[in-house]
């Protein structure tokens, strides 16, 4: 019987190879066509955005309709037959969201190796999933993480605690996607952000809805082929350009040489003496460690943005910046490696925990196909993950290079055509020279309404003259029209300084410029930048799909079916499910629309959150024999509790810390709070039955029997009667 | 040496269970030097510059993801030697 099933398994992975293979030439064949209508026959970019889009969105939903089902195993775990590789490349899709695909390398470009958390941070949690939870989570073999964690903890408690956690936690996750989706119709196809959202979660559900986890998965198959060629494509072209050599990975190590090089003359790598802690000197600059600062400006930005778009009245905290010549009490931490390791062992105990990601091992057939599995889905992360920081070194280089030093009239072109969309802006008052009174960029006008800057219309044409550079008047204090504390040489003299480099509404670019400009600073033509975003919605719609799996599941199975009527019948299940997918779209979609702040910085609490809750109790599940439900509750809730109060407070006021730890690697005290609960409460109280300490030994065991572990997973409801 | 498929079921489980055990603490040693420890040794390690790359930035970037590929792949291939070993594979069935 195995050996005719595993032969069964190898024709449907050779059958699905060659769809794949046949799908992945077929989508380069029509983006070189389209490159080719571009190049020669001059089709419109605006269209070409569309068309791109519209077939991409047409491709996913085409997948979702043949793989529509109405079996509870193809709908929950892809009818676990998917093969290692492509469970591997699902994973990939699943994991890589719209910020890896498009902040993550921005994030490296504006903070040097200090961003190498994220890098090591979200590939190294695959080495913990692959040694300590994929085989076990796969022998265990039942629908949800809640499942595991009732039978395992023996009770509906342990189980509704848990799939509360994963609906919070992908429900933010979700709500970071659909932003992306619209902010990337917005950008490419020109639509409005709303329709954008509509548009995008439209082609979402026609696939999860119909087809559960198995559409999801061989959709996200596709989606990672589209995601990690656009990804490619343009930093080859961007090496090929900067170094003559293709293969960036290997190649940017003379984009770091060149950008050391290049601060060291324009002044922007120094080593200065600490304000507060004499004796100790910090190195800026790109490539020296450890040289980010801490502030709580984001929460007050954050507090900001829901005044004036909710009309409340909360009061922003106030403003605190670490290190503060002022205030030397705070201390400084620059320098020291401990909020690097902190967030870094967060980001991997976050992402060995978060559920989207664990439910992924129940969809391959075997215990053995499962480790196969996490190693498959590191290499395709990987291949992503290890081409993240070329990007941004050879973008920094250009932009040290090309634009810095640079007079303002004579810029490269993809400086202005990216300005447009507001993710750069030069911030030197020449480039307002001859700007009518009224049309001046909104730096201009902050700027104004601080009183750094005043306008004067001394001619009375209506525009703002600067009269000629490099010269502030003496006795005036003026630069032609314009006078005031922001004026200074420099900020007149038309040539640009890395200081100047911004968006219209902050002091640094827009990370996602690094990603987003590449094929234009790479002269390629807007085929391959309409690649791109076809790519990053594939990472956000990908990651959108998985989420969305997981909150229905987490309603419709654990808290309805598990919990409240054991007796469902099979079809209520499903219709549920449905249900709820639709439901928990709307809600993202209502929760994206006011694009708030705090979202994006909620996603990056989900895994100090996952580090404190998910892992340290499935850890002690699989690896503890005693561990048991009220240590497992004990834990959840302690290690959440204190992790959200660090967070908290470090969030609104840095001067809260300990070794300069910020509030986004919380998790690393919340972490041993629940280990240490969860020991304590379990030896406290009795050991859990033999039935659940036979059920431990049973997922040590790598012979993989679905039917024997059913028994298992139906235990905590079996309870409820 | 004698066949260790032949043992006693719960015998057989106890020693798989030991050997995993000391495989995964050896593979997470392996994963903690390669991560955590270059970082703590970053500013010596980036005086060393390979082919333009300061060491140290590198391992971040590029050397510690490199060896967890291989870690979770070796891991799959050793886990699966061991489950002939002691007649746990699924293809025993």
């Amino acid at each position: 019987m195995a050996v005719s099933s595993s032969s069964a398994q190898s024709v449907f992975r050779n059958k699905m190879a060659r769809y794949y293979g046949l799908f992945t030439i077929g989508f380069l064949v029509v983006s070189a066509i389209m490159l080719l209508l571009e190049v020669f026959a001059g089709l419109p970019s605006r269209i070409i955005g569309w068309i791109f889009l519209l077939l991409t969105m047409a491709l996913y939903a085409t997948i979702g309709i043949i793989s529509r089902t109405k079996l509870l195993d193809e709908y929950y775990v892809a009818g676990r037959n998917v093969p290692a590789v492509f469970n591997g490349m699902a994973t990939g899709a699943d994991w890589m969201s719209a910020a890896s695909f498009i902040s993550m390398a921005g994030t490296l470009f504006l903070i040097g190796y200090d961003g190498l958390a994220y890098i090591m941070g979200w590939t190294g949690g695959y080495v913990l999933l692959a040694l300590l939870f994929a085989p076990y989570l796969r022998k265990f073999g039942q629908y949800t993480i809640p499942d595991f964690v009732g039978a395992r903890f023996g009770g509906n408690t342990a189980r509704v605690v848990a799939a509360i956690c994963a609906i919070v936690v992908s429900l933010t996750y979700v709500t970071a996607q659909v932003v992306g989706v619209g902010l990337i119709m917005q950008r490419f196809v020109g639509v409005d952000f709303r329709l954008g959202v509509v548009l995008g979660l439209s082609g979402v559900l026609v696939c999860s809805f119909l087809g559960g986890m198995k559409a999801v998965t061989w959709t996200q198959v596709a989606q990672y082929i589209i995601l990690i060629t656009a990804y490619m494509i343009p930093v080859t072209f961007l090496s090929l350009k900067l170094t003559g050599f293709p293969i960036p990975q290997l190649s940017y190590g003379q984009a770091l040489q060149n950008i050391m090089r290049l601060e060291q003359e324009q002044g922007l790598s120094k080593t200065t003496e600490s304000p507060v802690v004499p004796g100790k000197f910090v190195t800026s600059g790109y490539v020296p460690p450890f040289n980010e600062g801490m502030n709580n400006a984001s929460a007050r930005a954050a507090v900001t943005q829901i005044n004036t778009q909710f009309g409340a009245s909360l009061t922003p905290p106030e403003p605190i910046t670490i290190p503060d010549a002022k205030r030397p009490e705070l201390g400084d931490w620059r320098g020291t490696p401990w909020n690097f390791l902190a967030l870094m062992a967060c980001l991997m105990l976050g992402t060995a925990g978060l559920p989207h990601i664990l439910i992924r091992f129940y969809t391959v057939p075997s215990v053995r196909e499962s480790r196969m599995s996490v190693g498959w889905s590191l290499f395709f992360i990987f291949l992503l993950y290890f081409t993240a920081p070329a990007y941004a070194a050879f973008s920094r280089w250009n932009i040290l290079e090309n634009v810095v030093g640079k007079p303002v009239g004579d810029l490269p072109a993809w400086t202005e055509t990216w300005g447009r969309n507001g993710l750069i802006a030069i911030r030197d008052f020449a480039s307002i020279d001859g700007v009518e009174i009224g049309k001046q960029p909104s730096w201009v006008k902050n700027l104004e309404k601080s009183k750094a800057v005043v306008i004067e219309d001394l001619n009375g044409n209506g525009k703002i003259d600067l009269g000629p550079f490099e010269k502030i008047d003496d006795k005036t204090g003026r630069a032609g029209e314009i006078s005031g504390t922001a004026v200074t040489e420099k900020s007149v003299d038309g040539i640009v300084q890395y200081g100047e480099i911004g968006t219209p509404t902050a002091g640094t670019i827009d990370g996602d410029l690094v990603v987003l400009s590449a094929p234009d600073i790479a002269g390629l033509p807007f085929t391959i930048g309409a690649l791109v975003a076809a790519g990053g919605l594939a990472a956000a719609l990908s990651t959108a799909d998985g989420l969305l799996v997981v909150i229905a599941s987490a309603v419709a199975h654990d808290i309805y079916f598990r919990t409240i009527n054991p007796k469902a019948s099979l079809q209520t299940r499903i219709m549920l499910g449905k249900g709820m997918i639709v439901v928990a779209a709307v809600i993202a979609a209502l929760l994206a629309l006011p694009r708030l702040a705090l979202i994006a910085q909620m996603v990056a609490w989900a895994f100090s959150m996952a580090a404190a809750t998910f892992f340290p109790i499935v850890l002690l599940g699989i690896f503890w024999r005693r561990a048991n439900g009220p240590g497992a509750i004990a834990g959840m809730i302690g290690g959440l509790v204190v992790t959200i109060f660090y967070m908290a407070m470090n969030y609104v006021n840095p001067a809260f810390n300990v070794l300069g730890i910020t509030h986004l690697a919380s998790g690393i005290f919340g972490l041993p709070v629940a280990i240490i609960l969860c020991i304590v409460f379990s030896l406290i109280t009795k050991a859990p039955p033999k039935e659940i300490q036979d059920l431990v030994d049973n997922l040590r065991n790598p012979i993989t029997d679905d039917e024997m572990m059913a028994k298992y997973g139906s235990r905590g409801s079996a309870q409820a009667h | 040496m004698t066949d260790l498929t032949k043992l006693p079921a719960e015998e057989r489980a106890r020693l798989y269970w030991r050997e995993n055990l000391r495989l995964i603490t050896t593979l997470l040693i392996i994963w903690f030097v390669v991560s955590y420890v270059p970082v703590l040794f970053v500013n010596q390690l980036n005086n060393i510059v390979i082919a333009g790359f300061p060491l140290g930035y590198y391992m971040g970037s590029q050397g510690s993801l490199v060896v967890f590929v291989i870690q979770i792949f070796y891991y799959a291939y050793a886990m699966n030697k061991l489950d002939q070993k002691y007649g746990l594979s699924d293809r025993d069935r």
